[in-house]
């Protein structure tokens, strides 16, 4: 894993001055909504590229860490009156220990067979969640209105500070990523990616460097479902749980380019305004529409570039030099 | 003088169901060694290394690394107390280059990336593929993913490295340079099992040979003791080497 060109610095830096002064010049809520989901998916790609992306377990499952940081933030406060930003540290280490112990007995699975047990465990969580009555079942859990302030992790004149702090939220999802890859962590990530053998042989402990990737997804997920239940103040399994968010961002991150750090950024800049202003143009011609689209662009991107558009773009990039 | 024993291996078995893979083999290999192990195919040449490295649980028997027990070790852990192995078919990772390939198993010494390269470099300096550093796994000939391999195990920096047919599918050349690698490999100490059965390399190389067949050791010697054995003639060698022998 090579550092940062020059080229790529800038390109960094002029993103994330634009990403900064967005808000300020586009005013209407609607683009910023747009927004904070592409950081949010961002986030939960970021999670994936890690565990997917470098070590090649293609989880179809993360709605289950999302959810469960949303829900152990949220019910935490609503029934002890635990800060949300505790909860959500807390939501995140519960996603992480959660994701070891579904992960282990999992340590041999890997390609569709790993895929395969991830989307059942996302669903036995989803539908648990939806018969637990603790935790409000299909009915979900609303959380309580506290006064606006950022200690209190809720703002309602304003969509701007949630837009900062899942922006802030998707820097740490980045600088993660980013420390994995240039660490001998990713190194032994990729290795094991390649097959478990190579990685033996080259001395990985295959079973806990597989644990601790998906930890690491397993937090990053949850800490954006504690901004999710924060942002939209209402969740229930069929809004944090359901499987196709879990599409979602395996789709994002395969779209951006798995293996680049970058890589789901791209893919959630990409993807989620086209779901979002498809699901408003053309939503009212049923729900598939916006799906049909996504399924022409992965088939686009997987026959012509298999390495996502940041494969694109890094190859057209070498032309330039 | 005696040397100190490197690899004990005592009255290993593998069963696959009913299968003897291997069945009660006995042997030592000593320090600075080259010994081989050939056979037919299906012999249970490469069942045995596996067996050594932790990438099969051994049946039965003992298998110990300068007197410590290393039996249904896991492979990892074998790697890390010093012991190095390729595979038949060449174990790369092809979306890495090849410095970076190195570079993984560097690491199982060093934590961070700096040590890890300069290790690397090294290597690839002494193995001869320092030009080709910036190469993807995948762009390499088949001779040079072989020479790859052999820079990853060396990069883990072992005591003993086990080389399984890192000669077959070579051209005459390739097999000269290879053979070259392997004795400027052993100057430098190093103890080698290797599974061979390119035989020329095997009687320029070896200090002992240990013939398998059916998954049991059948004889044992010097490479020129081997191939005038009726027995291995018979077993593996064919009438090629009977005249020879005659």
């Amino acid at each position: 894993m090579n550092h940062l060109t020059k080229r790529q610095k800038i390109a960094a830096v002029v993103t994330l001055v634009l990403a900064l002064a967005f808000p300020l010049v586009f005013t209407d809520t609607f683009p910023i909504h747009v927004l904070i989901l592409v950081y949010m998916f961002g986030v939960l790609g970021m999670g994936w590229n890690i565990m997917g992306g470098y070590a090649g377990m293609f989880s179809f499952g993360q709605a289950a860490f999302f959810g469960i940081g949303a829900y152990t933030s949220s019910f935490l406060l609503m029934n002890f009156g635990v800060n949300p930003w505790i909860g959500l540290v807390v939501g995140g280490i519960t996603a992480a220990l959660v994701a070891a112990a579904i992960g282990y007995p999992c340590s041999n699975l890997r390609g569709h067979y790993f895929a395969i047990a991830s989307i059942a465990f996302a669903e036995i969580v989803r539908v648990v969640f939806n018969n637990w009555k603790l935790v409000g079942a299909a009915e979900g859990l609303s959380l309580p209105m506290l006064d606006e302030s950022f200690a209190n992790f809720m703002f309602h004149s304003s969509k701007l500070p949630y837009y900062y702090i899942i922006l802030a939220f998707l820097l740490i999802a980045i600088a993660t990523c980013y420390f994995v890859a240039t660490s001998k962590m990713g190194y032994y990530f990729r290795a094991i990616k390649e097959s478990h053998e190579v990685a033996e042989v080259l001395g990985v402990n295959v079973v806990r460097y597989r644990l601790i990737a998906i930890m690491i997804a397993g937090f990053l997920s949850a800490m954006a479902g504690t901004f999710y239940a924060q942002y939209i103040l209402y969740i229930d399994p069929e809004s944090v749980m359901l499987l196709p968010i879990s599409v979602q961002v395996v789709l994002i991150s395969m779209l951006g380019g798995a293996g680049a750090v970058i890589g789901p950024v791209i893919g959630a800049a990409v993807l989620i305004p086209i779901a979002e202003y498809t699901r408003i143009t053309l939503g009212h011609q049923g729900t598939g529409v916006d799906m049909l689209i996504y399924g022409f662009l992965i088939m686009l991107i997987s026959m012509y570039q298999p390495a996502g558009v940041w494969g694109l773009l890094s190859s057209i990039g070498k032309k330039v030099k | 003088m005696n040397k100190a024993i490197c690899l004990d291996v005592k009255g290993l078995s593998k069963w696959f169901g009913g299968l003897a893979a291997c069945l009660d083999i006995d042997f030592t290999v000593e320090e600075g060694e080259i010994v081989s192990v050939i056979g037919p195919n299906g012999a249970g040449k490469t069942t045995l290394f596996n067996c050594m490295t932790g990438f099969y649980k051994s049946s039965s028997g003992k298998v110990s690394f300068y007197g410590r027990d290393i039996t249904r070790m896991r492979a990892d852990k074998v790697v890390s107390l010093g012991i190095a192995r390729t595979f038949q078919i060449v174990q790369i990772i092809s979306d890495m280059t090849v410095l970076e390939n190195v570079m993984t198993g560097a690491m199982v010494r060093y934590a961070r990336i700096k040590p890890a390269m300069d290790k690397a470099e090294e290597i690839l300096n002494f193995t001869g593929l320092y030009e080709k550093k910036d190469f993807l796994g995948t762009e390499l000939t088949i001779a040079d993913k072989k020479r790859l391999e052999v820079s990853m195990a060396l990069a883990t920096q072992p005591r003993v490295l086990m080389l399984d047919e890192s000669m077959a599918g070579l051209t005459i050349v390739e097999l000269r340079q290879i053979i070259e690698l392997i004795k400027k490999i052993r100057q430098g100490g190093m103890t080698l099992v290797v599974v061979e059965h390119v035989m020329e390399a095997v009687m320029e190389i070896s200090d002992r040979v240990i013939v398998l067949n059916s998954g049991k050791k059948i004889m044992e010697g010097t490479p020129k003791e081997v191939v005038s054995n009726p027995e291995v003639i018979q077993a593996y060698l064919g009438d090629k080497y009977r005249a020879v022998s005659q």
